[in-house]
């Protein structure tokens, strides 16, 4: 399978859903049990990923599980979008929290977007071991690689 | 949840684990609001007291360098330093502390023969090792092959975890020229039947050497009973502190090795002429050493010592049995090696879960255990996992502690149901 344009702009994270949807519904999370449930759901809205992008290329180094990352730059929009891929379930809901925050953006917005404050505001990293935590550093970091380049 | 008295088989008096966790203090604290249940001992072991007061009272009593100053506190460091050496000596029953050298751990121990043994090894000449060894054991032989022109071979192992012994029998030929496997598998937990592969090796004049690193925190090993060449560990792991380890070695392969690394202390005679070798063991101990961390781990030797050990193993052997009973309890779950003899500590895999996502949800409640391929990456490909989550127990840990675990995983079942 290879993603065409279209599995790009259905993406719903960063879209349908957006940042606002996760900071509210973070707010009504009490304990480590809806917090984690809630991530583990927002998992599951990454679109399917096409098989022809889990190449070395498109690997995120630094993660525990595997993390693969793709990209399609709209030149009609002059909008960037990301499809992401993990097999673990954690992995795959921060990732899909990355999305709503990146996703669909142009790469300078994209590259002004404080990251590191939206996961304070979500209280992430607190919840978050170190060694993850930079699996999504490298995650971030790779994104913003990308849209330098398409800024450029 | 069974009975706990089921776990009770052995006639050996109990040991009193209330009792020990209150020698280890970091055990007493809450870790994301919940009591800590620390199951990551084979990475890592927590520190006694008495360790934590060894270094303290060395650090305000008697630090200075070794070997050096012409004053009562370099004695004092000097003497601390050596007791630790002869407390190690005593622990591996060892002939003479001239065979136990310093290092920084079971790694650079490895590295040290590995490079030491080089100028014996030629073109086609073949080094046995296992398929369950951590990278340690496996890397340092790869680079002295890389130069040599040796190969580095794998004895292999059944789906249980156990070693291949009829493989080991016949890869053994007259080309092969080491054995380097480990004692215990930090992975599967598997207990290597040692004494046996010596006894083969030796008969072959193979040069041995046994990675103790996973093994001493459960076993005293006893290297001339062993009759191997090499045995290597680290401190922290046996509840000593971290940044040092130690090589056995036997003397005569010491004597013939070349020094590991030159500098301060190992020297007898520096000109620009020529330099020559201090004694044994000094010889492979170039710069100051780690002096407290030595005195560190003298004291958790003695610490063990206090303990009775047959109850200790006892204990142990428990918290393994009913982390064994409980596995059913959580639908999906397998435990990777499965081998008669084992240390108490399970890897497993639970169906439709990654690794990753199992020890995350585990230190949400508290529980510490690993996830990931364990520096054992040969063996998780054998096994076909991209890694496994690893719960490696110590003679600190309780059976509430274990039974804590499995109920933490059937939330965790639930939370992705």
């Amino acid at each position: 399978m290879t993603a065409s344009e279209q599995d790009f702009l259905n993406n719903p994270l960063g879209t349908k859903t957006t940042l606002e949807d996760v900071l509210d519904a973070f707010e009504f999370l009490d304990d480590w049990e809806e917090r984690y449930a809630y991530i583990i759901d927002l998992g599951k809205q990454l679109p399917a990923f096409p098989d022809d992008g889990r190449i070395e290329e498109n690997y995120v180094h630094g993660c525990q599980s595997q993390v693969w990352l793709i990209h399609h730059f709209d030149e009609a929009s002059g909008k960037l979008y990301l499809l992401i891929d993990s097999d673990a379930m954690i992995v795959r809901g921060l990732a899909a929290i990355i999305l709503v925050a990146l996703n669909g953006k142009a790469p300078r917005e994209l590259l002004t977007t404080d990251i590191d404050e939206l996961f304070e505001q979500l209280d992430l990293f607190r919840h978050i071991s170190p060694t993850r935590g930079n699996g999504l550093r490298a995650m971030v970091s790779k994104i913003r690689d990308i849209a330098a380049t398409e800024a450029a | 949840m069974t009975d706990l008295s089921v776990a009770n088989t052995a006639n050996q008096p109990a040991l009193d684990v209330e009792a020990i966790r209150r020698d280890f203090p970091i055990l007493s604290q809450q870790v994301n609001g919940k009591p800590l249940v620390y199951l990551d001992n084979g990475a890592s072991a927590q520190k006694p007291v008495a360790v934590l007061d060894a270094m303290d009272r060395y650090y305000r009593e008697m630090h200075s360098n070794v070997h050096r100053g012409a004053h009562t506190l370099g004695d004092r460091a000097t003497s601390a330093f050596e007791g630790a050496r002869e407390t190690v000596r005593g622990f591996l029953n060892a002939a003479s502390t001239r065979e136990i050298i310093w290092t920084r751990g079971t790694t650079e121990a490895i590295n040290l023969v590995a490079n030491g043994l080089a100028p014996r090894l030629q073109s086609g000449d073949e080094i046995l090792v296992t398929q369950m060894e951590h990278h340690a054991n496996i890397v340092p032989w790869q680079m002295v092959a890389e130069r040599t022109g040796a190969k580095v071979i794998p004895i292999p192992v059944t789906p249980a975890g156990e070693l291949e012994l009829d493989s080991f029998h016949s890869l053994l030929n007259e080309r092969t020229k080491v054995l380097a496997v480990a004692h215990v598998s930090n992975v599967l937990g598997t207990v290597n039947p040692i004494a046996a592969l010596i006894n083969e090796a030796k008969k072959r004049g193979i040069i041995t050497l046994v990675d103790g690193a996973q093994a001493v925190p459960h076993y005293q090993p006893d290297v001339q009973a062993l009759d191997c060449d090499f045995y290597a560990f680290s401190s922290h792991k046996m509840f000593g502190p971290t940044g040092i380890g130690v090589l056995y070695g036997k003397s005569h392969l010491l004597e013939e090795m070349p020094p590991y690394q030159g500098g301060g202390e190992m020297i007898e005679r520096v000109s620009f002429e020529r330099t020559t070798w201090n004694t044994l063991p000094y010889k492979f101990e170039a710069g100051t050493p780690a002096i407290a961390e030595a005195v560190g781990l003298g004291a958790a030797i003695d610490y063990l010592g206090s303990l009775d050990r047959k109850a200790m193993e006892a204990a142990e052997s428990a918290l393994l049995i009913r982390a064994n009973d409980l596995v059913e309890s959580v639908p999906g779950m397998e435990i990777i090696g499965t081998a008669t003899d084992k240390v108490p500590v399970i890897s497993f895999k639970i169906a439709g879960l990654h690794p990753s996502d199992i020890g995350t949800l585990l230190d949400q409640q508290g529980i510490a255990i690993r996830t990931g391929h364990h520096c054992a990456m040969p063996l998780m490909d054998f096994y076909g996992v991209p890694g496994t989550a690893r719960a490696s127990f110590a003679f600190y840990n309780t059976l509430n502690e274990v039974e804590q675990l499995f109920t933490a995983l059937q939330k965790i079942q639930r939370l992705f149901a």
